[in-house]
């Protein structure tokens, strides 16, 4: 068995209660931070614990949270992601079912290390069901004296708002969520740094809700204890792991950061479905590349799967098998992204299109030998867009060029897609 | 002009926001709500009303996509159209369920009763393929499934999660 320490009251069928969490030691790490942690405390820790962002960037949580300074003004904010359109991604909502009040202690704690005054939890529309739990549990928390005015007794007061979204991936985008919350057009935002200047000109952070569910462990069982449950030495914590696609048990689960795919294909989500063989996978959502079966004993953390070329993504995988046309799910991921593109920037706007007529061609057999040249060079300038929405696009199309350009180059051959 | 029972409604829930602007979504989903589309006068009532001009608000609305601008069904089908959904069934139940209504995306049915529309992924790959229609999710879909489903909504009064 697998430690589980984000799912360790998850039970079939309900979020687990107020009650359930603080017989597990829940809020403890709230309580000893308002009484006598500062905000550096709560940082150092993080540090220590070397937790990056789950939501796809991966940058290091600590970090983020030290640039907003000292004297920056007030009101602060943070804000907390539960967007999670990125195809394969469905962590969050299992994590909000199984136990709101670890995302809910996280954002607090983040709260307390930058002295905001106010959060926002941000959330997709097909998530309502969740956000009405979210909802629910905090109303809890504040009457439980953990939200709101003085908590706990301190002088620490803070407060959490859902903000429903109306849809649309790009609205995942830190800056772009920013924009949304507003109430203007979300479009990502370049040379600004929210930490000094995010919502409504205040110093912001924005981190993903599963991010934010590991500071509590972290501050209650300390920053070498989180490091020590990765697997690897590049890896920290444990990892809300997503497996969909051509498998026996597709699902969510806990697993250490750094587990190779191997393992959690064959024992975690039963293997491949009867008659199915592995062709490819995409380790971290739609917006990383394909990989083929050669890549199974990497390390799926961050440093391991950058040294073999390849990013994390979201720990999202997609399994494929020998009957799934490569260039087909490469039409369905590109058609996806071109029609959730924000318009705003021409590389993308214009380019992502340009991108879907040469895969769709190819797909219907009309595709001829210098498509190929073309896609890999407007896949590469994709990297000229205003934000990583773009760059993130490509990256399919990259890897389905680099490992699977002979099954791309048949449906030229043959005229028609091989697979039909 | 919209009821003034809503316009109540839209104001103390405006009043009660930090910005008049954060609430631009919640209130074009409660006209949504009340009229089952964002309606032009509904628009422009609630721009002035969040503090934007028309202009900005039609901007929002059509950016978003559980926002209508258009009249829908009592229930909008949204399909799933990641790339897990796409493995399973490769396009073909929104073509099965467009057909079967005799719609194409985003029209209504004659009797009023559906719309389909692609929607991105819902985030129910574990179940795929899988739709959210009025926010209740529906997973394993085949066209039998599909077929009991669009039965089993006819019978059903519209009750609305958060928008259909």
């Amino acid at each position: 068995m697998y430690e589980q320490a984000l799912f360790k009251n998850r039970q079939e069928g309900r979020p687990a209660t107020l009650a359930e969490y603080r017989a597990g030691g829940g809020y403890q790490a709230l309580t000893d931070t308002v009484n006598k942690l500062s905000p550096q405390d709560l940082i150092q820790a993080l540090k220590e614990s070397g937790l990056s962002g789950r939501g796809g960037a991966g940058f290091p949580t600590w970090r983020k949270w030290s640039f907003v300074h000292e004297n920056a003004p007030h009101p602060r904010y943070v804000g907390a992601n539960t967007d999670e359109m990125e195809p394969g991604t469905f962590k969050d909502r299992v994590l909000v079912n199984t136990d709101p009040h670890l995302v809910i202690e996280g954002i607090i704690l983040a709260g307390y290390a930058i002295k905001a005054q106010k959060a926002f939890y941000f959330i997709r529309p097909t998530y309502e069901m969740d956000a009405q739990i979210i909802e629910r549990e905090l109303q809890v928390a504040r009457e439980a004296g953990f939200l709101g005015q003085n908590i706990l007794g301190s002088d620490f007061s803070f407060d959490i708002a859902v903000h429903r979204s109306a849809g649309r991936y790009i609205c995942g985008e830190a800056t772009a969520m920013v924009q949304a919350i507003m109430g203007r057009r979300p479009h990502p935002q370049k040379n600004v740094h929210m930490t000094d200047a995010g919502l409504w000109d205040r110093p912001t952070i924005v981190n993903n809700a599963e991010t934010l569910a590991c500071v509590p462990l972290v501050i209650r069982n300390g920053g070498a204890w989180f490091k020590g449950l990765a697997r690897t030495e590049t890896g920290a914590g444990t990892k809300l792991y997503c497996i969909s696609g051509k498998v026996v048990r597709p699902g969510c689960y806990e697993l250490p950061m750094g587990i190779p795919f191997r393992e959690i294909l064959e024992e975690v989500a039963g293997g491949m479905l009867p008659g199915s063989e592995l062709k490819a996978f995409i380790p971290g959502g739609a917006s990383t590349s394909f990989m083929p079966p050669k890549f199974m004993d990497v390390a799926m953390d961050i440093d391991s799967l950058k040294q073999v070329g390849h990013r994390f993504g979201t720990g999202a995988i997609i399994v494929f098998d020998q009957n799934t046309c490569i260039l087909g799910a490469t039409l369905n991921l590109i058609t996806y992204f071109a029609r959730e593109s924000c318009g705003f920037c021409t590389p993308c706007r214009q380019g992502l299109p340009y991108i879907l007529d040469l895969i769709q061609r190819l797909e219907n057999g009309e595709g001829e030998e210098d498509f190929i040249p073309r896609l890999r060079e407007l896949a590469g300038h994709m990297d000229k867009a205003y934000c990583a929405f773009a760059p993130g696009a490509a990256a399919p199309v990259k890897g389905m060029l680099q490992y699977f350009e002979a099954e791309v180059r048949e449906h030229i051959i043959q005229k028609k897609c091989p697979f039909k | 002009m919209i009821p003034e029972p809503l316009r109540e409604k839209l104001k103390s829930q405006i009043n009660q926001a930090e910005n008049p602007r954060e609430q631009a979504v919640n209130v074009m989903y409660e006209i949504q709500r009340h009229y089952g589309y964002l309606t032009d006068e509904g628009l422009q009532e609630a721009a002035a009303m969040v503090g934007a001009t028309p202009l900005e608000l039609e901007e929002l609305a059509t950016f978003y996509d559980f926002i209508y601008r258009e009249p829908v069904g009592r229930f909008v089908l949204h399909v799933c159209d990641g790339v897990v959904c796409w493995m399973f069934h490769e396009g073909s139940l929104f073509d099965y369920m467009c057909r079967k209504l005799g719609v194409c995306a985003g029209e209504v049915s004659a009797d009023g009763m559906f719309t389909v529309l692609p929607t991105a992924c819902i985030g129910y790959c574990d179940q795929a393929p899988a739709m959210v229609v009025n926010g209740r999710f529906f997973g394993h879909l085949t066209p039998a499934l599909i077929d009991e489903i669009l039965e089993q909504l006819k019978t059903e009064t519209c009750d609305l999660v958060l928008c259909r």
